[in-house]
């Protein structure tokens, strides 16, 4: 189950429902926006209505094939968050937990670099946007074909 | 007319982040498109600003026509 919503959500809510399926493993992630201090008054994230939808789903489609899962939620916020407000919310079921473990990580840091949301950082200093840094792209570049083969 | 979109730090460089635009006779793909586009808003011939037509991410250089719906997206940032 796929949601991108302006909506605050529950993740506890969310999760309850993945695990009342009778799964062997269920991990999930919950990602909040930071405060970095007081730094940060307000994210405010645009997305692309129908692109961004498919393009997360698409994702999601990769995480089942590459880990064998068929069950997973994905929550994902837009809009004005204050910090401290859950943003992205991702759970998986699986039999065993290491293929639930590897795709929870390996969705959030597709998502990281390949969700098309956009997002601008309100402070007292102003408003600045957010890409992707140097670090989500090594990240996401660690399930890619080649750093497979340059490890094993 | 086509619908031209503009995300993230594109949405306040070309203001309101949706325009309609007749295109003019020669602008038939998109890289023309960056280049007419351009003389105001320079920022649109950054390679890292990726263009959906129609809602898929085109390789460049895609015919683009009347009616389309271009989209120009900055590197995204999710999660």
């Amino acid at each position: 189950m796929i949601r991108i919503q302006a909506e605050p959500f529950d993740p506890a809510a969310e999760l309850a429902k993945l695990a009342a399926d009778g799964a062997g493993a269920v991990v999930s992630f919950t990602g909040l926006v930071r405060g970095e201090g007081d730094a940060v008054h307000c994210l405010e994230l645009s997305h692309y209505p129908g692109f961004t939808e498919k393009a997360v789903a698409e994702i999601a489609e990769a995480a089942k094939a590459r880990f064998g899962i068929d069950r997973l939620v994905i929550v994902h916020r837009y809009g004005r968050l204050a910090p401290g407000e859950p943003i992205v919310f991702v759970a998986v079921a699986a039999g065993h937990r290491r293929a639930a473990f590897d795709a929870v990580d390996y969705l959030m840091d597709r998502l990281k670099t390949g969700a098309p949301f956009w997002k601008k950082e309100e402070g007292p200093a102003g408003a600045r946007w957010i890409e992707a840094r140097p670090r989500d792209l090594r990240d996401a570049a660690r399930w890619s074909e080649d750093f497979h083969a340059a490890r094993n | 007319m086509a619908r031209i979109l503009y995300f993230g730090r594109l949405a306040e460089i070309a203001g309101g982040g949706e325009t309609n635009v007749a295109l003019p006779a020669d602008v038939d793909d998109t890289e023309k498109l960056r280049g007419w586009l351009s003389e105001t808003h320079p920022a649109l011939r950054d390679r890292s600003v990726r263009i959906a037509v129609n809602q898929i991410v085109a390789r460049e250089p895609a015919a683009i026509a009347d009616g389309d719906e271009i989209a120009f997206l900055p590197p995204v940032s999710g999660g």
